[in-house]
């Protein structure tokens, strides 16, 4: 185990050298600059800026440095908001993100697993197609539909909750319901999907056939096998809740990094843009390495591949 | 009848729930805190540094400058950190300062406001508003770095309350200049302490952020709130009503809406444009549409034919319906446009050239050579995306289509190569808009000057430049008016800018704030505001 994950560590650093070098290129191939605004910017103010933040030095010294200073995380001060830096910026909003991406996860596995186990026990019966509808629409209908109508009945009709906002315990409950709808019903479906492939198997028939209770051969028999899609998918799902949902981040004022990731884009900020860049991908190579270990976990005969 | 029985269960389950008893906004009039909507983060709360309208008004309630915001009329000046003032000929100005204390307990003093100036005009600060201090002697020259010596600058603190600025050439609303956050005055060895002078990553701002206006600043979490306390130390401290200010910088339009509705917020900074006409609808007290000193307008670019003729300009500029436009597609009680400068500026009476003429626009269009449109080569209209100015191009575009019978293509850019390609001049229509710093026509009037960096049309009329110039030695007040008045209708007789509408201010505010006092430049130190 310990050899495996050493291997896929090593494995991340050319990854993530080729992200960087990409990023690199392809931000300053992007039409407009850090300084581009409505008011034109006087020509030596520019001068003096383009000086300051070292856009003026030849390429490959730039390229290096900015390696460099990321490599010891030493970043540089940033374009869009003057006085910080990336790591400022990460180190305030990631922990906002995760929380919002774990309570969104948690959330999306308390509603998708047992709709998605239920729906492969009583397949082709009301409480499979019910549901499973439900997914449908739950997956087609966008966050910044079901944000802002359950940020309505909650918020404006009944009161219970604030609009936005991230400051008392109840401001997690909508956005992490509006993030997390949307994956419980991919995990309803692939739950579903598992499970009526691990259910038809000969070892279930034996459990069956040995007198086992329905309820015992479908959790501690099937359920082993059943959410392994689950598990694969939890992987970049879980980088990707992390990192920030841009559209609910926005919709309910959360200060999660998703926000600063995509701004940072339109401000054509460098320096924020690669650390986030860098950062994510960072987080997607960890979160596939735990996925591929609780995988092996749970099938032993993935140890030998 | 199960609706009304739905309906009749929410509001059971709303009366007795145990969540909420008062809104926020209750609650908050209780401790005398104000609840804001103020936009989206601000670019930095740095008075010579921040460069957005949201950090602005956060600004104005931590520092006040020689002359702070009237609170009825943007024209007038009102004292501030200078208790007095007197001027010779408009150009050399001395400010008498009162004895004020700055939030660490050191007095404000002349020297403070000079190392402002000095610190704004330094090149290596990068400082995107500095040339609001170029009235000031020399001060473009030292902020271009001709020159390095700062004592040539014309600002000297002749003792410790007394500040005389010397300016290049007369400007006799000068007073109103100073109001803006750049001429602000910051403590010096609390910026010290944090960096060089002129360090753009000095972040004093975060780490101490000592000031001398009506409110401190108490917390500030990036993307969530920006909190600021009455300052007990400021010289005005019994005026102030309010305990404290929170703004919201919430960037979702339809968010902030639904905070205001459930009570969450005091004033919203924008209203969704979909919700002005239903609110309107209901009579809806809250709703207030204020005139802003601004102006919504396409930069035609004057280089590139057939754009360089002006009968062609004049042609696109009648063929354009602004009551239809506002009516029906912005809908928010704008007023359409009939010249480039906003209304408001006391005294001033510019004509109204710029009009809706569909039969003018064909006689003209023919007399340039293209008679019912035939032969005129397809142009672009360039905007940034948004759906307001979509819907505006279309409207447009259809209006030249079914009066000139000419064919626009309209094609939008994000943000940021929008503005290159507005500033590179790559364009031939675009769309454009400006927003006056202070309350007087030239800070309209001069980005078309030839030498303006803002004049994305090229625009070039040495009548109208020299209009400009002659109008700052002018000693008589109105006279003065009437020649900028002058020179704008010069320049809307050769029309490179086709002004659309003026802009409006549409906003939500509780009923329970008194004080408010809407001004066009929409700033304010909220001294004045209250509850009731």
């Amino acid at each position: 185990m310990l050899r495996f994950i050493l291997i896929r560590l090593g494995q991340a650093i050319p990854i993530l050298l080729a992200i960087y070098t990409i990023t690199f290129f392809m931000v300053r191939a992007a039409p407009g600059g850090p300084f581009s605004q409505e008011r034109k910017v006087a020509p030596h103010i520019l001068e003096q800026q383009m000086e300051y933040y070292g856009f003026n030095d030849p390429l490959p010294v730039q390229f290096f440095r900015t390696l460099w200073q990321h490599v010891t995380f030493e970043f540089p001060p940033l374009t869009s908001y003057p006085g910080l830096t990336s790591r400022d910026i990460i180190v305030d909003t990631f922990p906002v993100s995760l929380e919002l991406g774990l309570l969104a996860m948690i959330v999306a596995l308390a509603i998708g697993l047992p709709i998605g186990i239920l729906a492969a026990a009583k397949k082709n019966s009301t409480l499979d197609y019910a549901p499973m509808s439900l997914a449908m629409v739950g997956i087609c209908l966008p966050t910044f539909v079901i944000g802002p109508l359950l940020a309505l009945v909650f918020g404006v009709w009944l009161g219970w909750l604030n609009i936005s906002g991230w400051f008392s315990f109840s401001d997690r409950i909508l956005p992490a319901f509006t993030l997390g709808l949307f994956y419980a019903a991919y995990i309803a479906r692939l739950t579903r999907g598992g499970m009526l492939e691990t259910l038809n198997m000969d070892y279930i028939r034996s459990a069956r056939a040995k007198g086992a209770p329905e309820f015992k051969v479908v959790i501690v028999h099937a359920l082993r096998g059943g959410i392994m899609p689950v598990v694969s998918f939890f992987g970049p799902a879980l980088a990707g809740l992390i990192s920030g949902s841009f559209v609910v981040e926005t919709i309910f004022q959360v200060p999660g990094l998703g926000r600063h990731f995509i701004q940072a884009a339109l401000s054509r900020d460098h320096s924020l843009i690669l650390s986030t860049v860098l950062f994510y991908a960072a987080l997607i190579i960890v979160a596939n390495m735990i996925v591929d270990i609780v995988q092996i976990l749970l099938n032993p005969k993935l140890r030998y591949q | 009848m199960t609706n009304r029985l739905f309906c009749s269960a929410l509001m059971v389950i709303h009366c007795f729930n145990p969540f909420s008893v008062a809104t926020p906004a209750d609650d908050a009039i209780d401790e005398g805190i104000l609840l804001l909507g103020n936009g989206s983060e601000p670019h930095s709360l740095d008075p010579h540094i921040n460069s957005s309208m949201n950090g602005h008004h956060v600004i104005v309630s931590l520092i006040e400058g020689l002359i702070a915001p009237h609170p009825t009329d943007d024209s007038l000046p009102h004292p501030g950190m200078a208790y007095k003032w007197e001027h010779e000929n408009n150009t050399v100005w001395t400010f008498h300062l009162r004895d004020a204390k700055w939030t660490n307990g050191d007095p404000v003093t002349a020297h403070d406001f000079v190392y402002g100036f000095k610190r704004i005009l330094s090149p290596r600060l990068g400082s995107q508003y500095s040339e609001m201090l170029y009235s000031m002697k020399n001060a473009k020259e030292y902020n271009e770095g001709a020159i390095t010596d700062f004592s040539q600058v014309g600002a000297e603190a002749l003792d410790k309350l007394t500040l005389r600025v010397t300016l290049k050439e007369p400007v006799p609303y000068f007073y109103n200049i100073v109001k803006h956050n750049s001429w602000f005055p910051v403590h010096p060895e609390t910026v010290e302490k944090y960096g060089a002078i002129d360090d753009p990553a000095n972040n004093w701002i975060r780490e101490e952020y000592v000031s001398n206006g009506p409110f401190k600043l108490k917390n500030w979490q990036m993307n969530q709130i920006i909190e600021v306390e009455k300052n007990p130390s400021y010289w005005n401290a019994d005026q102030v009503k309010l305990n404290g200010i929170k703004f919201y910088p919430i960037v979702s339009e339809n968010t902030e809406d639904q905070m205001f509705n459930s009570g969450a917020l005091h004033y919203s900074y924008t209203i969704p444009t979909d919700m002005i006409p239903v609110y309107q609808e209901r009579n809806d007290p809250t709703v207030k549409i204020e005139p802003f000193l601004g102006v919504y307008y396409y930069s035609l670019n004057t280089k590139v034919p057939p754009l360089d003729n002006p009968k062609v300009r004049h042609a696109l500029s009648y063929a354009v319906n602004r009551n239809t436009i506002v009516r029906r597609i912005t809908k928010g009680g704008q007023l359409p446009a009939g010249n480039f400068t906003p209304p408001g500026i006391s005294g001033y009476e510019p004509e109204s050239i710029a009009s809706f003429n569909p039969k003018k626009a064909r006689e003209l269009i023919a007399e340039a050579g293209f008679p019912n449109g035939e032969g005129f080569p397809k142009l672009t209209l360039l905007f940034n995306t948004l759906e307001s100015h979509k819907a505006i191009a279309e409207a447009i575009q259809q209006m030249w289509k079914s009066i000139l019978g000419i064919d626009v293509e309209i094609r939008n850019q994000e943000w940021k190569v929008f503005v290159n390609t507005r500033h590179e001049g790559n364009f031939e229509i675009a769309r454009n808009g400006w927003i006056g710093d202070y309350m007087y026509p030239d800070t309209f009037l001069r980005i078309l000057q030839s030498d303006s960096g803002q004049n994305d049309a090229q625009y070039s009329n040495p009548e109208y430049d020299r209009l400009i110039a002659k109008s700052f030695s002018e000693t008589d007040a109105q006279k003065r008016l009437d020649l900028l008045a002058e020179a704008e209708a010069i320049m809307l007789n050769d029309m490179p800018i086709i002004p659309i509408y003026h802009y409006v201010r549409t906003y939500r505010i509780d009923p329970r704030v008194k004080g408010w006092n809407p001004t066009p430049l929409d700033v304010r130190n909220f001294t004045n505001v209250y509850f009731e």
